[in-house]
């Protein structure tokens, strides 16, 4: 690897016009069925495949082989009255954040480091660059700069170490920004793959035998999501009889990087087409089928978790009730329906509470704020306190400010770091309490806490005037010092995101172009803790997901070259692409949150490109197995038919 | 060669052209290499950074500002060609007392960000768009946001501000 620092850009691009680099082109391959076949050019001679008996003893494109199985398949099917069977392909496509990745580093001669850079996790970022630079984590301290957007894409480093190793050399601060050609060829896509899916059920719509085998890119090195997409794909449905296999798969492309919700959307986008499939063959309503198989709580699923407080059946109900569920359609119009599941996560969080000298809060976490969170941080806090949300601060801390903190990513920031935010706030309440016990010079359990005062616990207490919080914190000095508390956790519990959504498409017979119309989104949320942003949220997955099932796609050329490297080739959905998209939050609250939160934000982009594959299977009467349904495709499909 | 590779080979260093840049009602005196963008000049040279970087080629509309009022792509204009004009930024647009302009407020009103990174560029030409009265209808809004990206989705929210400031734009007038 070469690397050139210089004191402008121009000067940059200069010296790397003089680096003479020969290039020996190999036999490559790019399609993830290609690198399966035996004679496939072979990417790295030491990877045999994982997860296989006996033993893989030849080198092999497959990484690793995954299964997962609940009962008998075979059964299954010999009770089916009907069987569909699909093969389904979807593209690799970019999580296409905004703000490139950039950042902004220096080494100091004693070895101490400061780095600069917009990332899902700082101390992530330190991690990857202490073990790449063999440093130690606390001679790195990394600052969570403003992140214009990550989506799954800033969970791993790409600048960091390179710019560190370039400071150290010169011994001056180094910045490196990627150029957005830069960000679509050397940074993140998330998986392409191929999915086959086989469903069998009776006449009224019970599924007897579902089975899936699923094959993603990983780019050059191992690590898809497959396992994930396995996981997910039937996890809506309460199945007896189901059979998941994944295959993780080296191939010439970049390697990919997590997006929103990893694997379950490329999976679930053919899950929820064959279900589509399922109910046209049985003359079922798609929403009946749904009710007919869904998980409830106490559903087993094939990856052995049993569910608890979902609200999956919820989501089902809502949508038939809704009035966009039974509007009226105009010709060459199609309503779908698709529903979608995402795990959410919890691990390891901290959160800071301050109670400052004049009564103002600060709030410290480890969480990069990527989609409001630093809002719903607040709010917790201002409610455990009884103050207005408008004392509350909140702060992102550094590596070396604030505890230990998982990245942002999974949807567990409200969740977890929520939680070590509420019990930080819960355990300054009670030492409020006690400094005001300790004023009035009464017992503890003679004080209560309400609406932001210390006030006194009944009539045997005393007769004190309600003490507020700014108040107490203004004699902190002489009641023990400042009033601060820090809380780790490794939050464990969080609820499974499920969501449907209703999409409703018009085709150009004479393009082949799509309009969506009218999206709704339905979504269980546990419970909203910020509305306003869980609804962006939900429209945000959408429109990616709207995104991913029209237009986006890698587009490589006959040498095996990525043609589409800029947004003008790749199209990312703009304003005039999107309908309205109506978020209807169904709130099963979590018990194992304070507020009852869920995540929220990967889900949403789960159910969209099987709900507008099946609304364009409405529309037009054919059924669109490869994303994306770009014109081209959907003009020859529509000729195809016509004959 | 990849046709892909559109960086030209460039000459390290250029005599500093001096230029006066007139942006936000201030003049500025400056040396830049002539190859500058408005873009580079504003960020790099002037600390204005709130107007944003997403792509440097005119595709994503992050870095759009007002020259003489109408709308444009600051990553496209060269900082030389854009001397003797007006140049606003979102850092321009507030009042000297730190009122927010109209257009600002219905975006936090409407929560019309997600991670804010498109913002600067969907306000600025959110404003023109007001201005040059292409607001009839929603579909209208959308068509003529169409140049600024929104990865984040924020898109219903943001055709909601525009059309709040329109609307209260049409009750004055
Ligand atoms: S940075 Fe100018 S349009 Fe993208
Ligand atoms: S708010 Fe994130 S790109 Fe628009």
């Amino acid at each position: 690897m070469a690397a050139v620092a210089a004191t402008s850009s121009a000067i940059a691009d200069a010296a790397l016009e003089l680096i003479e680099v020969k290039y020996e082109i190999l036999p490559f391959v790019i399609d993830v069925e290609d690198a399966m076949l035996p004679g496939a050019p072979i990417l790295h001679d030491d990877l045999f495949t994982a997860g296989v008996e006996p033993k893989a003893t030849t080198a092999s494109n497959i990484a690793k082989r995954v299964a997962f199985k609940l009962g008998d398949v075979d059964a299954g099917f010999a009770e089916a009255d009907v069987v569909v069977e699909g093969y389904y392909t979807t593209q690799a496509v970019h999580q296409a954040y905004i703000e490139p990745h950039a950042c902004v580093v220096t080494v100091g001669s004693d070895g101490q480091s400061l780095i600069y850079s917009s990332s899902q996790g700082h101390f992530m970022v330190r991690a990857y660059c202490a073990k790449l630079l063999g440093m130690e984590l606390s001679d790195i301290r990394a600052m969570p700069s403003e992140i214009g957007g990550g989506f799954g894409g800033k969970t791993v480093v790409y600048l960091e170490p390179i710019a560190m190793a370039l400071s150290k050399q010169t011994g001056r601060p180094v910045k490196m920004v990627m150029t957005r050609e830069d960000v679509f060829r050397s940074t993140g896509p998330t998986s392409g793959g191929t999915i086959a899916v086989k469903l069998g059920a009776k006449k009224d719509g019970t599924i007897t035998a579902a089975t899936a085998v699923l094959k993603f890119q990983a780019g050059a090195f191992p690590g898809s999501p497959v396992q994930p997409g396995c996981m997910t794909c039937f996890a809506m449905y309460d199945l007896k009889n189901v059979t998941i296999t994944g295959y993780d798969v080296v191939s010439n492309r970049p390697k990919v990087a997590a997006y929103r919700a990893p694997g379950a959307p490329i999976s679930t986008f053919a899950t929820e087409s064959a279900m589509d499939e399922l109910a046209l063959k049985l003359g079922m309503d798609p929403i009946a089928l749904r009710e007919k198989n869904a998980a409830k709580d106490g559903t087993k699923t094939a990856y052995g978790v049993t569910f608890q407080n979902i609200g999956y059946t919820q989501t089902l109900e809502a949508a038939k009730n809704h009035p966009h569920y039974t509007a009226p359609l105009g010709p060459n119009q199609g309503r779908g329906v698709a529903s979608g599941f995402w795990f959410n996560i919890g691990g390891e969080s901290t959160g800071a509470v301050h109670v400052n000298e004049d009564g103002s809060v600060s709030i410290v976490t480890g969480s990069p704020d990527i989609g409001g969170s630093r809002a719903s941080m607040a709010m917790m806090a201002a409610e455990v306190l009884g103050i207005p949300v408008e004392k509350v601060r909140p702060v992102i801390g550094d590596t070396a400010t604030i505890g230990f903190t998982h990245l942002t990513g999974g949807s567990r920031v409200t969740f977890a770091t929520g939680m070590a935010v509420t019990q930080a706030a819960e355990r300054v309440r009670d030492d409020l309490k006690k400094r005001a016990a300790m004023i009035w010079e009464i017992p503890v359990e003679a004080v209560d806490w309400k609406d932001g005062e210390a006030v006194p616990a009944g009539a045997n207490a005393g007769g004190f005037d309600p003490m507020p919080l700014a108040a107490i914190a203004l004699k902190a000095a002489k009641t023990g010092g400042p009033i601060i508390a820090e809380v780790s956790v490794n939050a464990q519990g969080a609820g499974p995101g499920f969501a449907t959504h209703i999409c409703d498409v018009e085709v150009d017979p004479e393009t082949g172009h799509t309009t969506v119309l009218r999206y709704t989104a339905i979504q269980d949320v546990g419970r909203a803790i910020h509305p306003s942003y869980v609804e962006g949220q939900i429209q945000g997955g959408a429109a990616q997901g709207i995104g991913w099932a029209l237009n986006e796609e890698y587009i490589y050329d006959k040498q095996g070259k990525l043609d589409n490297a800029g947004f003008l080739d790749y199209r990312v959905p703009v304003a005039s692409d999107m309908p309205m998209i109506e978020a209807v939050m169904i709130e099963v609250p979590n018990p194992r949150h304070p507020f009852g939160a869920k995540g929220v934000g990967e889900v949403p982009i789960v159910p969209p490109m099987a709900a507008v594959a099946n609304a364009i299977r409405g529309a037009i009467g054919i059924r669109m197995p490869h994303l994306p349904m770009s014109p081209p495709k959907l003009r020859a499909a529509m000729d195809a038919k016509a004959g | 060669m990849p046709d892909t590779n559109f960086e030209q080979p460039q000459t390290p260093a250029a005599t500093p052209l001096a230029m006066t840049l007139h942006v936000n009602g201030r003049d500025h005196l400056m040396a830049l290499d002539p190859r500058t963008t408005l873009l580079d000049a504003l960020r790099e040279h002037l600390g204005l950074t709130g107007t944003k970087v997403g792509c440097n080629h005119g595709t994503c509309g992050a870095c759009t500002v007002h020259i003489d009022g109408r709308r444009h792509l600051a990553c496209l204009v060269l900082a030389a060609a854009a001397q003797r004009r007006n140049i606003g930024t979102i850092e321009g647009l507030a009042g000297p007392d730190g009122a927010l302009h109209p257009m600002q407020a219905a975006f936090v009103a409407h929560d019309a960000l997600q991670c804010g990174y498109c913002t600067p560029g969907q306000i600025m030409s959110a404003v023109a768009c007001v201005a040059e009265g292409h607001t009839g209808s929603d579909a209208e809004i959308r068509e003529y946001m169409s140049g600024n990206l929104c990865r984040c989705g924020a898109y219903p929210n943001i055709v909601a501000a525009v059309r709040e400031v329109a609307a209260n734009a049409q009750q004055r007038s």
